[in-house]
């Protein structure tokens, strides 16, 4: 599968310095320019697909481990039953219509000097430039006992959507009625700044409806809801009083499967349902290959181009990257740094600078079946600062929740799905 | 050397002239709500196709967002952050795009 992916490239590519550098040698000249891409998330599809679209002349390859896309927004409904896994996942079919050829595999490790990508497969792939969009992994020695209670299926984070997203609707779903769900918070920065507060949101309207006695207690190690706050509380008033109970300063040290205990600085908590986000840092891609620049979490990038600043030709997306200030880890921001690196990588490849960057955020979170919020930012390039910030006067937040909004926020989904990835 | 000839290669194959990339780059963030290129994504989406849209009546209506003449659920907050000229560049990308 993988080799007649390669010699697919290597036909598009019509050349003997193509073919040899797929065989490794990549110190020969490629006849056309090779961009290859790894991880086919909101970050990592949107560059591959834009890059071909703005300049069809180049090579594409995205190198993604998963078979088929699955998105963490609207992953939360799912967990409600307002939503299914079939419609949160997608094919990278769409991507091949474009001509960027996704190979399935993982990368393993990067060769900055000799411009190689390894493959679990053992192959090296090639490249001109680099576009790494790995999303983020977990830092599960910050809670002590986590990695042997989720190998046991007693503890969750579902904060990649996939089979955890399922494995935890079916715990909700198996509790009994007059159960308690933990929630734990991790402290920011961490992946989509309003998806803990939307899942408390979701995992409150299925107990409301499903289990009305049963309780769930969000324990957020920030001080504070950290997005759209006052919208959420607003929501949790009227709609869960008394189902959802919501602890600031409450940051989950630890985990006991035995006895189902959350750890907390203070004091322990038990649940009949643990779901536990633990912290974060840049994907394990990232950290093998040296893109880590700051707390060893997080991979710092010239915002002109999403170049890494300690790595040359490789561009960093995403959740993955050291946000720039009031910038969030969401999918919008991704799919807008791919095209930040999308634009970069062709004006590089011709030779010219990369334009000074302008894009925008918008993230909408439900608050029950069919109503949202929203939080919106317009970031721009400030040369004396050298970072992007937001424009001062624009950006904010819905006015009120409602059904309108959840129109708009199913909208929104379907419509950066279909963006990144068709 | 090797750079050279990359860069004469890749001047050939990537014919950028006479391509409004100011304009392209300014609105393609506008794809996660809008489509790609201003084209809709969905059979029923609740907002209007921008690709092909006369350029005048784009910036028309996104001053009026930006200036509070006409109402928004985002478009209001987004429009602020955007110079005229920019308003401008964005309405004209997505006028040139096939609908």
């Amino acid at each position: 599968m993988i080799r007649r992916d390669f010699l697919k490239i290597a036909g598009a590519a019509a050349g003997a310095g193509a073919l040899a550098g797929l065989a490794g040698c990549a110190s020969t000249v490629p006849s056309k320019a090779r961009v290859v891409v790894i991880g086919g998330g909101f970050g990592g599809a949107t560059a591959a697909k834009y890059i071909r679209m703005w300049a069809p002349s180049v090579d594409v390859v995205l190198i993604e481990r998963q078979s088929e896309f699955v998105s963490c927004p609207i992953s939360n409904l799912v967990l409600a039953g307002y939503s299914t896994m079939q419609d949160i996942t997608i094919g990278y079919d769409g991507l091949n219509r474009h001509g960027v050829q996704v190979v399935r595999d993982e990368a393993v490790g990067i060769d900055a000097a000799k411009k190689t990508v390894r493959l679990a497969s053992g192959e090296d792939i090639g490249y001109e430039r680099l576009v790494v969009s790995p999303g983020i992994d977990f830092n599960f020695g910050e809670v002590q006992g986590y990695e042997a209670a989720m190998q046991a299926g007693r503890v969750l984070h579902a904060w990649k959507a996939g089979p955890q997203t399922e494995a935890l609707r079916r715990q909700l779903l198996d509790m009994r009625d007059g159960g308690v769900v933990v929630l734990s918070i991790p402290l920011a920065p961490y992946r989509c700044p309003p998806g803990p507060y939307e899942r408390a949101s979701m995992i409150a309207a299925y107990l409301k409806q499903a289990k009305p006695r049963s309780k769930l207690l969000v324990l957020d190690a920030n001080p504070d809801v950290t997005s759209k706050g006052g919208l959420f509380k607003a929501a949790w008033k009227d709609l869960y009083p008394g189902i959802l109970e919501y602890r600031g300063n409450a940051k989950a040290v630890g985990v006991d499967a035995a006895t189902m205990t959350v750890k907390l600085e203070v004091e322990d908590v038990k649940g009949d349902v643990l779901n536990i986000v633990p912290p974060h840092r840049a994907g394990d891609i990232a950290q093998k290959a040296g893109l880590i620049t700051t707390n060893n979490r997080w991979c710092d990038v010239d915002w002109r181009s999403m170049e890494s600043t300690k790595v040359p030709g490789i561009h960093v997306l995403g959740d993955a990257t050291l946000s720039a200030a009031a910038m969030p880890k969401s999918g919008s921001m991704a799919n807008n740094h791919a095209k930040i690196a999308a634009a970069a990588i062709i004006e590089t490849l011709n030779g010219r600078a990369p334009a000074d960057p302008k894009i925008l955020n918008t993230c909408y979170s439900f608050v029950s079946q069919k109503e949202a919020i929203r939080v919106s930012s317009v970031h721009q390039w400030d040369a004396v600062k050298g970072t992007l910030l937001t424009v001062p006067g624009s950006g904010g937040v819905s006015a009120a929740r409602s059904e309108a909004e959840g129109t708009f926020a199913w909208n929104w989904a379907r419509t950066i799905w279909a963006d990144s990835l068709a | 050397m090797r750079t050279i000839l990359f860069t004469a290669l890749a001047l050939a194959a990537l014919p950028a002239a006479a391509q409004d990339t100011a304009g392209r780059n300014l609105a393609a963030p506008c794809a996660i709500c809008h489509g790609t290129e201003g084209r809709s994504a969905t059979k029923d989406s609740p907002l209007i196709p921008l690709a092909g849209l006369p350029r005048d009546h784009i910036a028309t209506q996104m001053r009026a967002f930006r200036d509070g003449r006409r109402p928004a659920s985002v478009m209001h907050q987004i429009a602020k952050g955007y110079t005229d000229p920019q308003i401008d560049a964005i309405a004209g990308w997505f006028a040139a795009q096939k609908r």
